[in-house]
């Protein structure tokens, strides 16, 4: 059986639904929460690996209940000659991936944390953060 | 006061390899550890440093001529557009210039990934840039039309010329609406989502001379990677000292410089094309200008910390747009790079838009480059107005 790595994006109407719980209960299928996040607004970002044979179904609930799936086959890098450390991004990434190491205040990125929102790909002034597919 | 140098002194002991110079950063340090006094007749030069969006900036350019000669009457580099309504082939080219088909905000918010910003960095950076020009024919001037590709060494002259550059201090921009703004101080979440904030502080060069007692027409500095000059004052040059209720001297606010130097001699780590999302394109510019410490009072002010220099905090959901006056409070550099500021009674994560460490990377490089005796400062030929000149900013108003 194999897995699949998906992204999820909830919105504040669906964010607080037992919509996990009804995919290993009603679908049967086992599931590996990678990352998981909501942001202030109450709109959430989740990236599973969902494995079981009745995966097609399970994705067809999430579109019935609103809620976006993307397959995980991106990821965002950071040109590191491009980032000039200026912060701008900090604020906006949800998860602290991005994040300003003090004193220094060099901006750090921890892609472990990433949960491929491509906010900080919109922010950033000077286009150091990259989609890569 | 026990301490006098000139310029002249100073500059004989950056011949020899002898002036000491500090940064602004490790300038703070010294004067905690020893008092003004101790270190002002210990040290020569504070450098300064500053790396951020600077929207006031462009590039004077000499094309040179083509056979049969064109008068230039319309030039696009790399689609966007110069302004031409001076000599022939001169031209300049605006950081904030967008090409003629851009979406602009038409799909809101805008991205503005390319701009007149952007041009001038592929220049700096070698790139080859299209230069397309159209004119009306003339008898001295016949062409009409070419298209063709420059790179920076190819063209006559190309200079910077930033008419407001290194704002003294800037707002510490939130939103106090119930909506996301973009706007040229980043994207601010609605109802105190977030705040931005965009001097380098404790490095910022006018910051450390609000008396404008030393910066000055004839300035040399740091630009672009480069060498420059402090040309005049900025545009919208109102220089004072912000003040707390009880009169006390708080920050210099509300200076600026018209910069100039030689693009040529420029690099891409310190010009970059920049865009900020559903407000414009721009040019992020970093500038470096040495404080000399002519007395002890110049020292006072160069030494100031992040916890002694203050930004106002301004709702950009209204009062700024619509012109309002009055702010919500001030809040210091110490606490905005901490990264949460209390707004309202309400905890704001606060971000920076000028890197902090190129800022200090320029004020290293700036103090390199003098320590090696490879730039004399240069004496001001006329001071710069400061606070005391009550200049007061002008509106706008329908007639
Ligand atoms: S906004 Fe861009 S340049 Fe600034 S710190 Fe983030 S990634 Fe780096
Ligand atoms: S895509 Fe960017 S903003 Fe979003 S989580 Fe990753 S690093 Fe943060």
């Amino acid at each position: 059986m194999t897995s699949k790595k998906v992204v999820l994006k909830f919105s504040a109407q669906n964010a607080d639904k037992p919509i996990i719980y009804h995919l290993v209960k009603d679908f049967g299928l086992v599931i590996n929460i990678l990352k998981a996040s909501i942001n202030p607004h109450k709109e959430g970002t989740m990236v599973l690996e969902i494995s079981g044979d009745r995966y097609e179904e399970g994705i067809s609930f999430l579109e019935e209940q609103e809620v976006s799936v993307l397959p995980l086959n991106q990821e965002v890098v950071r040109n590191e000659e491009r980032c000039t450390s200026c912060g701008a991004c900090t604020v906006h990434c949800p998860t602290q991936a991005l994040y300003i190491d003090r004193p220094s205040m060099e901006v750090k990125f921890n892609d472990e944390n990433c949960i491929l929102c491509l906010m900080c790909v919109k922010i950033c002034p000077v286009k150091a953060m990259e989609v890569r597919i | 006061m026990t301490v006098e140098r000139s310029y002249k002194e100073i500059n004989e002991r950056i011949k020899k390899g002898k002036a000491v110079v500090l940064t602004a950063e490790e300038v703070i340090q010294k004067v905690k550890e020893k008092g003004v006094e101790a270190t002002a007749k210990e040290v020569d030069v504070v450098t300064t440093g500053t790396f951020g969006p600077m929207c006031s900036s462009g590039i004077f350019l000499n094309f040179g001529h083509s056979a049969p000669r064109i008068r230039m009457q319309k030039v696009w580099l790399n689609n966007v557009p110069a302004y031409t309504g001076i000599a022939a082939v001169d031209a300049y080219l605006g950081a904030t210039e967008l090409p003629e088909d851009d979406p602009l905000n038409n799909d809101y918010p805008g991205e503005f990934r390319y701009g007149g910003g952007h041009v001038i960095e592929e220049l700096v950076s070698g790139k080859p840039v299209k230069l397309r020009a159209t004119s009306y024919g003339t008898d001295c001037y016949p062409r009409r039309k070419i298209e063709t590709t420059i790179t920076l060494n190819d063209i006559n002259e190309a200079f910077l010329f930033n008419p407001r550059n290194c704002y003294q201090n800037y707002n510490c921009a939130v939103n106090l609406s119930d909506r996301t703004i973009y706007t040229y101080m980043g994207t601010l979440k609605p109802n105190l989502g977030n705040a931005h904030f965009s001097t380098s502080g404790q490095l910022s060069p006018l910051l450390k001379d609000p008396y404008f007692k030393t910066i000055g027409i004839g300035t040399r500095i740091f630009l672009g990677g480069g060498i420059g000059y402090v040309a005049w004052n900025g545009t919208q040059h109102f220089p004072s000292m912000m003040k707390d209720e009880s009169g006390r001297e708080l920050t210099g606010s509300g200076g600026t410089l018209a910069l100039i130097g030689d693009l040529k001699q420029m690099s891409a780590r310190w010009l970059m094309g920049t865009s900020f999302r559903g407000y414009g394109a721009t040019l992020t510019v970093g500038v470096g200008i040495p404080i000399p410490i002519l007395n002890e009072e110049i020292l006072y002010y160069a030494a100031k910390s992040d916890e002694e220099l203050f930004a106002p905090i301004v709702d950009y959901g209204d009062a700024y747009p619509n012109r309002k006056s009055g702010n919500l409070g001030i809040v210091s550099y110490a606490e905005l790079k901490k990264g949460t500021i209390r707004v309202m009674g309400k905890e704001v994560p606060a971000a920076p838009l000028s890197s902090y460490p190129r800022a200090r990377e320029i004020a290293g490089i700036l103090k390199q480059w003098i320590q090696k005796g490879d730039f004399l400062l240069g004496e001001p030929v006329q001071n710069l107005p400061g606070p005391e000149a009550g200049i007061k900013a002008k509106t706008l108003e329908e007639k």
